[in-house]
This record gives structure tokens, C-alpha cells and sequence, in this order.
């Protein structure tokens, strides 16, 4: 664990594995990445427990999305971005930033969710059944079978099977964005992003969004960025702090809000400054 | 004191007053211009239909072109219109989307890309009759095709390329990112993103520039001039599709043609006023077709406003 | 085998990368086939035009007052050609540029969105007017109607086509300069009645100003298009080369003179099949110069808002 502790690391962490009994899915080392000149994260490491939920929480602008969305190399699709360091993922130890490594491969491996519910304008069913024609799954009771797990898993099935066929858009936010979610959970994937998935909705949907993460932490790996503090406590295991592209302070989602080590960490989880 | 200030106050009333009939007269000004600009094409349709429409008759569209004008007709025009816009379509459609898409989506900001789009917008503002010129020299004589539908094609397809490829562009702008972003997210490849997301997005928009170029296309006369297809036909294209297997043929895009405007053309180019009638005739037809096609690429994009509104 | 290894060596997936690969080079050819076209514009009015340049010294070409290739006293000056076009050409700026400037301050300043909505696609109806239909109503009806107010305007005159190719460019001009003014971010609009400008004040001081490159764009691209427009000078500005002062008599533009040699039987490889091509490219020539001025213009005006 030396690239824990080396000049860029933070300023703060505790011992990694954090809890030996829980295997790290993916280990993020020394992580740094530039748009264009502007170095946006710096030096960032931290592990990813398997089958935990990681929250990555900051003010605005400190790095936060920038950080969840290496991990599936979004990134790429923009001129002019750079990485450096390596985010690896357990157990061959991938590095998901890798030159060599190509980022539709990534994608395939790692699901994503964004922050305004974004479903394709097609059916329900096709919504999610795309994250499984992109890898050639096309056999039609495999599909279908791996649709209703996913929509399931995403506790939105008794609201949708009815009406399969219909386009997405007619239903609600807060349940475009658990189709969202169970577009991304049909293909299995390793680790499943979260960029602050509940921000464009209304409580009561939020509230779903919740209760869905808690379940779905038996099965998925799930990181997760928020702006809502409140929403990191109830629902993580983990939680990162970053500021100004740094991870200041990463370490169980309870000592982090009830005995933070830095400062900063300290001031922005009571309310100080965000 | 009173009376100064009210006096400053009649000033300020008077420019106010001013500015308001300032703003007036030139309100008008402009109605004006509208009206005088609007009289004008309710003129100019009125005064084709006044001569032709009379003209216009089951017969007129199923007879041939005649020395005779009252037994002569568009039969054949009509035809080569259609085949060469079927030509048209089939090429400037997968070009122009396809040039555009690799514009928008693909490009790098480099120096190529830049020489790239200079080009388009120049290629847009060349002179269609230029577009004859180069049929003439390199699709007629060049490679040795001769005046056909297939070269009649051709030639309005590169004329209105440029069309299709900012309509194009346009459409794909207007796509939301995040359809691009969860798209890629999924793991979906670069061609699969375009070809099952963003083109489903972009098609309205591709469409009505389509169908602008394609109008624009059935009106244009100078480069079907200058290839020398300005000829007597009195005859149709072999049928693209037949009875006997294989059942469709491709002849007809190597057989000679006339289309609607140069019809048009050649009748207003003869002195009998009779033949002015039927130009006038083909006139309202190859208005009708175009103003339809218009209206139907305006009506779709309004459509598509409102979808994007709600 | 790690699953990446895996989805590596799948051969779904494979087929997908090649067929992506595939077409981002067919996507790609198609758009350097625009530049193809351009090349190929060129050569061939080079090469098909180099007969005539070798008989015809250029100074001739630039500088003789006659036109009478056909001829056996056969003269290549493009003199008449040329004049013919830009009176042509002019006139038609004439009449769209207190139109197109009106109009367009109209839409883009006065006009309530609902009017804008209505009157926008008449004015795109206008421009899909086919050029044989304008060509037809200059010569059958608005000819013979101008004649009995003006008195000498011959049966092919350059005034009417001209007036009517510019009443054909408006809609093109209004559209690009309407894009501009409405570019004028909306600060400067309130920054003008914050200080009691009248609308038209605020028109002219500060929109017509603050857009003018993009303005400018537009008729240069509009001047253009008059210049390279065919039909409606073939049909109603006459096919005789005339060196005249007088727009109302009838005279052949450049591309008047290109339709009339088509409509003959040109033999391919004559001195006279050559002539379309020598003017063709001096047409060339001065609308890509009008093309490329209009499109940095226009970039620069993009770039500053």
C-alpha cells in the first residue's frame, strides 16, 4: 500500500482494505486527470469494496463526477482528456485507464447511471434490453428473461410489465431513472456507477432510489457521487470527500460523518462551506 | 420652478411621442415590404395559374411533346423528373448524411476537417450551371456516360449535397448529449451510437433537408441544359420493373430523358403564345410539386419544434 | 480468461469493431468526396477550357469589346459577357438590399415569434420557387407590364431579370442576416433603451453595428448567387452579347451565353465547346472569391458573439 501514502495521496486515510473480511473490487491508485492543461484530479487512491456501496461526496467542482466517470472512461469521448495512474479492477488487476485497454470494453464491464434520467426514446422493454444486443445477446427468451431480472432488481417491474412495449418517456422521472438503473444492472456489470441519480427528482421518488441502492448492495458493487450529505450517510458503506480535484479524506461512511480526521472534511460535513 | 419642470416635461413627452412614431413608421415600412414582397409570388402564381391551369388535363399528363401545341404533353417529363429525383435521392441522401455525420460526430479539430468545411460552404454557393460544366466535361465526355437519367441524377445530387450536409449537421446538433453519453455508456461502439441512437434522433431533421434539396433539385433546369439533354423525347425509359425475372432492370438510367423544367423551358422559348400556355401548364405543376415538397419539410419541422418543446 | 479477455476474443464483438471501422472510413469518404468535387470542378474547367486559351491570347479574352465566337469575324472578348452579368447582378443587389435589410430588421426587431413563425416559411416558400417558373413570369408578364410605364425597354431587357433576381436572392440574404442581428446578444439591446433609444434607434446603432460582418456575409453570398443565377437571365435578359450601358436593353450574362451554346449541338472538342468552359471559369472564379470572403466574414462574426 505504498501508493497510498506517497506525496500525492491524501492528506488523510485509514488502513485499506478497510475491513479484511471484504475483497476490493477495484483499487483506484495514484489517479490523476487533466482536461486539456487543467490537471482536474490529482493523485486520487482509494479501494472499492465488493458489494458495498462507495459514496464520493465534495462541493461542487471538486473533482466528484470527474472521478465516477473514469471509471467507465466517458471521459474519452471528449478531445483532449489524459490519465495517469491507474484505476485497477480486482481480481486480474485490469487497469480500467490504461491506454492499451479499449474504453467500449470498459463500458461493457462497467454500468452507469446519470444524473438526468436518461432513457433511449424507445420502449421499456428495448431500454433495457440494449445494454444486452450491444454484447451479441439476442436469443429472444434470454433476453427477455434478463430484462424482467433486471427490471426486478431495479423495483420497477410490477409498475412497468404491463406495458413493456410503450416508450419510456411516458413514464415518470423517478421511475425513467430506476429503468435507467435496470438498463444498466441487465448486462451484470462489475461495478455500477452512480452520478448524482436522484438530484433531478422529487423526494418520494428519491426516497425509492434510496431503498433500491440498499437492496441492490447485496449483489452490485455500486459507487455513487452525491451533493446530498444527508443521502451519503443513510446509504453508503464508504465515503470519499474530495476537494479541489484532491481526495482529502476516505474511510467508513460513520467515522467519516461522526469523527471526520481533516479539518476540511469536518467543515464540509457539518455544513460550514459546500 | 413649477413651470420649468413642466416644460421639461413636455419635452420628455414630445421625445417619447417621437421615438413611438419612429418605431411606428418604420413598423410599417416593413409591413409594406412584406406585402409588396408576398404580392409578388401571389402574383407570380397567380399568373401561371391564370394561363396554364385551364391547360392542365388527364390527357396533358399522359401525351408526349408535339410540334401540335394543343395535343402536346408532359407525359415523358414527368417521368424523367421522377426517375432522375429517384437517382438524386439514392445518391445525395447516403452522401450527404453520411459527410455530415463524419463532420459532427467523428472530426477532429485539425486543419483537414477545416479545409473540409470551407469546401461544403463554398460547394454550396457554386452556380448550378458549373455543376453542368463539370457533368458535361467529366460525366458525359469524360467517362464517356452520355446525356441520361443516370448523369441527370448524378449532377443534382452533387448540387445539392451540400444541402443535405448542413441540414445534416444541423439535425445532429440538436441531439441531445446525453442520449450520446448513456448511449456510449451501455458500451455501445461508435457506429452502433450513430446508427440504433443518434440518427433515429437526427432523422426529422435529415428528413425535411432532404426533401429541401430534393425540391430544390426538381426546379433545377441550367446544369440539365448545359449536359445537352435539351432533346426531343418522345418515348419513356424502359420500366425499372418488369414481369420476366429478374424482374427489375436498371436501363432506364442509361436511357435519354427530359424532366419538367427544361420542358418548361423549351415551350417558353418558342414564339407561338400556345405554347406559353403549356408552359404555363408545367409551370403550376412543378410549382404544386415544389411548394408541396416545402411545405410538407416545414410542416415536419414545426412537428419536431414541438416535440422538442414538450 | 479475465472476463475483458474474454469480451476481447469475442466474435460479436469483433465483427462490430470492423464494421464500425469499416464505416468511419466509408463515412469519412464521403466527406472527401466534397472536396473530390471541388477538384474535379476545377480541373475540369482548366483542362476543357486550355483549348481556348491556346488560341485565344488572353489578353484578347480580357480586353476585346465584342463576343461573336460563331462568327466568321470571330471575336472572344468576355467584355459583353461580363458587363451584362453585373448589370444583372447589380441591379438585383439594388433591390435586395434596402428589401433584405428592412425585412430583416423587421423580423429580427419587430416581428412578435407568432408573425416571425408565419412569415418565415413564406419567405422559404419564395426561395423554392423553381428559376424557369421566375424566368417565366419576367419574361410573359412582367416584361410586357413594365414596358407601358417605361418607355424603350426592349421585349429582352437586363432591368426586369435583374429586378427579379433580386427579389429571388432576398429570402437567402434575409434569412443570413436575420441569423446575425438575432446573434446580437441581448444586452446590447438593453443597454440601448436603457439609454431611451426608439427600436429603429436601437436598429441602426447598435444591431445593425453589432452584426455587420454577418450582414455583410450575406451579401456577398447574395451577390454571388445573382451572379451564377442561369435561367432567369436565359429566358428573359435576351442571348445577344451586348457591350451596353442601357439596362434596358436586352444583353447575354455568362451563363445566358453557356445555356445558348448548350442548347446547340456543341461538338465535343471545338474551339466553341471550349469558349462555355473559358467563361464558365471566369464565373467560377468570381463567385468562389465572393463564396470564400462571405464565409470568413461570417465565421468572424460566429466567432465574436
Amino acid at each position: 500500500m505504498n501508493d497510498l501514502t506517497n506525496a500525492r495521496s491524501p492528506a488523510v486515510t485509514t488502513a485499506s482494505p478497510l475491513s479484511p473480511e471484504a475483497p476490493v473490487r477495484a483499487q483506484v491508485a495514484d489517479l490523476s486527470f487533466w482536461y486539456g492543461k487543467f490537471q482536474a484530479l490529482h493523485g486520487v487512491s482509494m479501494p472499492i469494496e465488493d458489494r458495498r456501496v462507495t459514496a464520493i461526496i465534495g462541493p461542487s467542482g471538486c473533482g466528484k463526477s470527474t472521478l465516477l466517470r473514469c471509471f467507465n472512461r466517458i471521459h474519452d469521448l471528449y478531445a483532449g482528456v489524459r490519465y495517469e495512474g491507474a484505476i485497477n479492477l480486482m481480481p486480474d488487476g485490469l487497469n480500467l485507464v490504461s491506454r492499451t485497454v479499449d474504453p467500449i470494453l470498459v463500458r461493457l464491464m462497467v454500468g452507469m447511471v446519470f444524473q438526468k434520467p436518461n432513457p433511449f426514446p424507445k420502449s421499456i422493454y428495448e431500454n433495457v434490453a440494449s445494454g444486452l444486443y450491444v454484447r451479441g445477446i439476442r436469443t429472444k427468451s434470454e433476453v427477455e428473461g434478463r430484462v424482467e431480472k433486471a427490471l426486478k432488481q431495479a423495483a420497477i417491474w410490477d409498475e412497468v410489465k404491463d406495458r413493456l412495449k410503450s416508450p419510456a418517456y411516458e413514464l415518470s422521472g423517478g421511475q425513467q431513472q430506476r429503468l435507467c438503473i435496470a438498463r444498466a444492472l441487465a448486462p451484470e456489470p462489475k461495478l455500477l456507477l452512480l452520478d448524482e441519480p436522484t438530484s433531478a427528482l422529487d423526494p418520494i421518488a428519491t426516497a425509492k432510489i434510496e431503498s433500491l441502492i440498499d437492496d441492490l448492495a447485496k449483489d452490485v458493487t455500486i459507487v455513487i457521487v452525491t451533493h446530498n450529505m444527508g443521502q451519503a450517510a443513510r446509504i453508503s458503506d464508504q465515503t470519499a470527500f474530495m476537494h479541489l480535484g484532491n481526495l482529502v479524506e476516505f474511510g467508513e461512511t460513520e467515522q467519516i460523518f461522526t469523527n471526520p480526521k481533516a479539518d476540511q472534511t469536518r467543515d464540509y460535513v457539518t455544513g460550514r462551506y459546500g | 420652478m413649477s413651470g420649468e419642470a413642466d416644460l421639461e416635461h413636455a419635452a420628455t413627452m414630445r421625445l417619447v411621442r417621437a421615438k413611438r412614431v419612429q418605431d411606428l413608421v418604420f413598423g410599417v415600412i416593413g409591413i409594406l415590404v412584406l406585402i409588396v414582397v408576398m404580392g409578388l409570388l401571389v402574383t407570380l402564381v397567380a399568373d401561371l395559374l391564370i394561363d396554364g391551369v385551364g391547360r392542365i388535363s388527364p390527357e396533358f399528363l399522359t401525351s408526349f411533346p408535339s410540334r401540335r401545341a394543343a395535343g402536346a404533353g408532359v407525359l415523358s417529363a414527368w417521368i424523367g423528373t421522377t426517375l432522375v429525383m429517384l437517382v438524386t435521392a439514392a445518391i445525395a441522401v447516403p452522401l450527404g448524411v453520411g459527410a455530415g455525420l463524419y463532420l459532427e460526430e467523428y472530426a477532429a479539430k485539425n486543419i483537414l476537417t477545416d479545409a473540409i468545411e470551407i469546401n461544403v460552404s463554398n460547394l454550396a454557393g457554386v452556380p448550378s450551371i458549373i455543376y453542368g460544366l463539370l457533368a458535361l466535361g467529366f460525366f458525359v465526355y469524360g467517362l464517356n456516360l452520355g446525356q441520361t437519367v443516370l448523369v441527370g441524377g448524378m449532377v443534382l445530387a452533387l448540387l445539392i449535397l451540400p444541402i443535405v450536409i448542413v441540414a445534416t449537421r444541423e439535425a445532429l446538433r440538436a441531439v441531445p448529449s446525453g442520449l450520446r453519453e448513456s448511449a456510449y455508456g451501455i458500451g455501445a461502439n461508435r457506429w452502433q451510437v450513430m446508427w440504433s441512437y443518434i440518427l433515429p434522433s437526427a432523422r426529422p431533421g435529415i428528413l425535411t433537408g432532404a426533401i429541401v434539396g430534393l425540391s430544390r433539385a426538381i426546379g433545377e433546369t441550367a446544369p440539365i441544359i448545359t449536359i445537352g439533354a435539351l432533346t426531343y423525347i418522345a418515348f419513356l425509359p424502359p420500366a425499372p420493373v418488369s414481369a420476366t425475372p429478374p424482374w427489375i432492370n436498371f436501363d432506364w438510367l442509361n436511357s435519354p430523358f427530359t424532366v419538367m423544367p427544361i420542358q418548361m423551358f423549351n415551350w417558353i422559348s418558342r414564339p407561338q403564345a400556345a405554347f406559353h400556355v403549356n408552359a404555363a401548364a408545367t409551370g403550376v405543376l412543378l410549382l404544386g410539386m415544389t411548394l408541396l415538397m416545402n411545405g410538407f419539410a416545414i410542416y415536419l419541422r414545426y412537428r419536431l419544434r414541438r416535440l422538442v418543446r414538450t | 480468461m479475465s472476463e475483458y479477455q474474454a469480451l476481447q476474443a469475442s466474435p460479436f464483438l469483433r465483427r462490430g469493431r470492423i464494421l464500425a471501422a469499416v464505416m468511419q472510413a466509408l463515412l469519412f469518404a464521403s466527406a472527401a468526396l466534397s472536396v473530390l468535387i471541388t477538384g474535379a470542378i476545377v480541373w475540369v474547367l482548366v483542362t476543357e477550357s486550355l483549348p481556348f486559351f491556346t488560341q485565344v491570347p488572353i489578353w484578347d479574352f480580357l480586353t476585346d469589346l465584342q463576343w461573336t465566337p460563331v462568327f466568321t469575324d470571330a471575336h472572344y472578348g468576355i467584355l459583353p459577357l461580363l458587363s451584362a452579368t453585373l448589370w444583372a447582378a447589380g441591379i438585383a443587389m439594388l433591390v435586395a438590399t434596402p428589401l433584405g435589410l428592412i425585412l430583416s430588421i423587421y423580423l429580427s426587431e419587430f416581428a412578435r415569434p407568432s408573425v416571425r413563425e408565419v412569415l418565415k416559411p413564406i419567405l422559404e416558400m419564395l426561395a423554392a420557387v423553381p428559376t424557369v417558373v421566375f424566368g417565366y413570369f419576367a419574361l410573359l408578364f412582367l416584361t410586357p407590364l413594365a414596358k407601358q410605364f417605361i418607355p424603350g425597354l426592349e421585349g429582352f431587357n437586363l432591368l426586369i431579370p435583374g429586378i427579379v433576381l433580386g427579389i429571388m436572392i432576398l429570402p437567402y440574404v434575409v434569412s443570413i442576416s436575420e441569423d446575425a442581428m438575432r446573434a446580437v446578444p441581448m444586452a446590447l439591446r438593453e443597454a440601448a433603451f436603457g439609454l431611451g433609444m426608439s427600436r429603429v434607434q436601437m436598429a441602426f446603432s447598435v444591431i445593425i453595428p453589432g452584426a455587420f460582418s454577418g450582414v455583410t456575409a450575406a451579401y456577398l453570398l447574395g451577390f454571388s448567387r445573382a451572379v451564377g443565377e442561369t435561367m432567369v437571365v436565359a429566358i428573359a435578359a435576351g442571348q445577344n452579347p451586348n457591350l451596353t450601358g442601357d439596362p434596358r436593353e436586352g444583353a447575354a450574362t455568362i451563363t445566358a451565353y453557356i445555356v445558348q451554346m448548350s442548347l446547340g449541338d456543341l461538338p465535343h472538342g471545338s474551339l466553341v465547346y471550349s469558349t462555355i468552359f473559358a467563361v464558365g471559369l471566369v464565373l467560377f472564379v468570381i463567385t468562389l472569391i465572393f463564396n470564400l470572403l462571405g464565409f470568413f466574414l461570417r465565421r468572424r462574426f460566429r466567432e465574436a458573439y
